[in-house]
């Protein structure tokens, strides 16, 4: 019964984003099991969640615990990190992932506390070590560095991944999985968050996340004013406009277009970022970006490091040439 | 009177980091301190319920000696009480530990509290951990990321938008809320706040051992993570680096990705300024 090696990952599903992270979190936990020798399992709480089950199995779970209950099929906060907590109990998996969702973000903490165990967030990367012990690799101080963290004593080993970090396998029919159904414990607390209303409101349509081009202004493009002329230049170029955390907290910008932790992931054709240093918390988020023009005055700014072509200048003066470019060259 | 405990933190200002990219460290103790852009929301929020009811507001941060300075903010922007909670044996905690000690204070030193609130994550780690630990560790309900929130009597009603989800939740006091970083504007600092906070400087200052912590307690040896490395992110892209005036810069850039820009765009771009077709 006891399962001292599994990994086990949330089956994060609410929405169909956050049922990918879960999906590129499974296709991690299968690479890494193959080092600890554990299996992989999925956890999955809600109500008529066979599909999900199904779908975890065809992406790599080899063990599927499930919860199937009406009083789960909304999502809970309270209830699913106490049910959660109680199975890894039972269960004693080796380490538990979840997705850095926004409901992710708020379960996983709370599940640590009730475990007594340690949790690194938004982790970019994870790494079994020679004594079987998960790196977890995350951004740190600030995102000017990159720190490894273990947790050496305490179990599960826990970490949030951050979305968009691992690559999912295909979907595989033939794959097979054990399925282990759970009744809903009797004695479970009662909530005490009163859910009054909750409305599927996705964000604006063309989403930052799809673009084929994306336009990141950061500092250097000098002021708030400076700034809007990125929004000229996406117009141009069918493009979304993203922006840095110090742009976002100058509110140069609403939050909406953070690119990078806390933020959006992005994998346009095309990114073009304006005056940007390149923060590994913003930076992490443009792995998939297929070409990368950096205009930046300062020439050793990472971002200038990370780009295909850099252009060595003043990130406002280039933007209002390029539009400036752009007017003419654009066939009617 | 409604008990409102607001946490704060004092961060370094990220973007003028001192860091050394050759030796991949970071001067921490050059880098200038302000007060964490979430704490600074979490605080307006409660600066904001105080002008509709009768309200304490108790600003308590974890950190250095130098954190005290956030907190005089704090108590200029309009907080009634500044706690700082400083030791040596309280570096290097991690968001177990450091809402753990937080937890300590608030029930050891304010155990009437009616409401918690955190930013929902500091600019200088982003864990978004420390809120929702907090809440575990007091054995009291939280809900995080909120853009909105009411109380009424012993009841708060919050609203939020998170994972595309349009939000209206409840819960009864005592609670702990997270702040979403695009709700509560801060404020700027108010002449007549500034000089109540000097009016009542006083910073109430609480080491490990106020807070019953024994003679074994280490933070950074009780985390249950460990940080084994920390390094640079490295990049080492073979690249195209254009120098030079803006006009020429433009024109080489579109004369030799004009075409990579131009599927990018999906539009046809006339290849040179002058052709005509």
């Amino acid at each position: 019964m006891k399962s001292a090696k599994d990994i086990w990952v949330f089956g994060d599903y609410r929405n169909y984003f956050q049922n990918r992270v879960t999906l590129q979190i499974l296709a991690r936990a299968v690479d890494l099991a193959t080092t600890t020798g554990g299996k992989v399992c999925a956890v999955v709480f809600g109500h008529n969640v066979n599909n999900y089950v199904a779908e975890y199995i065809a992406h790599g779970a080899q063990k599927v615990y499930v919860v199937d209950d009406e009083r789960l099929s909304l999502y809970s906060l309270e209830t699913y990190s106490r049910l959660l907590t109680r199975l890894a109990k039972e269960y004693k998996p080796e380490t538990i992932l979840v997705g850095a969702t926004r409901f992710g973000q708020e379960m996983a903490p709370r599940v640590a506390k009730q475990l007594g165990t340690g949790l690194t967030a938004d982790c970019i990367d994870l790494e079994i070590d020679k004594k079987g012990i998960l790196v977890q690799i995350a951004p740190s101080f600030g995102g000017n560095l990159i720190a490894k963290i273990i947790t050496p004593v305490q179990k599960p080993q826990m970490a949030t991944i951050r979305p968009g970090t691992f690559q999912e396998q295909p979907h595989d029919d033939n794959a097979i999985g054990e399925t282990i159904i759970l009744p809903l414990p009797k004695d479970l607390p009662e909530d005490r968050i009163r859910l009054i209303s909750s409305e599927y409101r996705p964000a604006k349509k063309q989403k930052i996340e799809d673009a084929d081009i994306v336009i990141c202004g950061g500092r250097g493009m000098g002021s708030k004013g400076k700034f809007k002329k990125l929004f000229d230049l996406a117009c141009l170029m069918n493009a979304e406009v993203g922006a840095t955390r110090p742009v976002v907290y100058s509110e140069w910008i609403s939050h909406e277009a953070l690119v990078g932790q806390a933020g959006k992931n992005i994998k346009p054709k095309i990114l073009m970022s304006f005056g940007i240093s390149g923060a590994i918390q913003h930076t992490a988020a443009l792995t998939d970006a297929d070409f990368i023009i950096a205009i930046n005055k300062n020439p050793n700014a990472t971002m200038m490091k990370m780009a295909d072509v850099a252009i060595v200048a003043d990130a406002n003066q280039v933007c209002l040439g390029i539009i400036k470019a752009l007017k003419e060259k654009i066939r009617d | 009177m409604l008990n409102i405990i607001v946490c704060i933190k004092q961060v370094p200002m990220v973007s003028e980091l001192p860091w050394n990219s050759k030796t991949g460290t970071l001067k921490r103790e050059l880098a200038e301190g302000m007060m964490d852009p979430a704490s600074r929301r979490a605080l307006e929020a409660a600066l904001q319920i105080k002008e509709n009811l009768d309200a304490n507001i108790c600003a308590v941060t974890m950190g250095p000696a130098m954190a005290e300075e956030i907190l005089h903010q704090a108590k200029a922007l309009g907080a009634d009480e500044g706690v700082l909670l400083t030791d040596r044996r309280m570096a290097g905690a991690d968001t177990f530990l450091t809402s753990h000690i937080l937890s300590r204070f608030i029930q050891r030193e304010y155990n009437s509290f009616d409401l918690v609130i955190c930013g929902s994550q500091t600019s200088d780690s982003e864990t978004a951990q420390v809120g929702p630990q907090l809440a575990e560790d007091l054995g009291i309900p939280a809900i995080g990321y909120i853009n909105k929130i009411s109380v009424k009597e012993n009841t708060v009603e919050v609203q939020r938008h998170v994972d595309d989800f349009f939000e209206t939740l409840s819960m009864d006091l005592p609670g702990l809320v997270t702040i979403d970083l695009s709700a509560y504007k801060p404020r700027y600092l108010a002449l007549e706040g500034v000089e109540k906070a000097f009016e009542n400087p006083d910073i109430r200052i609480i080491d490990a051992e106020k807070l019953g912590f024994n003679d074994d307690f280490n933070a950074l040896k009780d985390s249950p993570t460990r940080i084994i490395d920390v390094f640079s992110p490295t990049t080492q892209n073979e690249n195209r680096v254009l120098k030079g005036a803006v006009k020429k810069l433009v024109d080489q850039l579109f004369d030799e990705y004009g075409k990579v820009i131009s599927s990018g765009m999906g539009k046809d771009l006339k290849t040179h300024e002058h052709d005509e077709v």
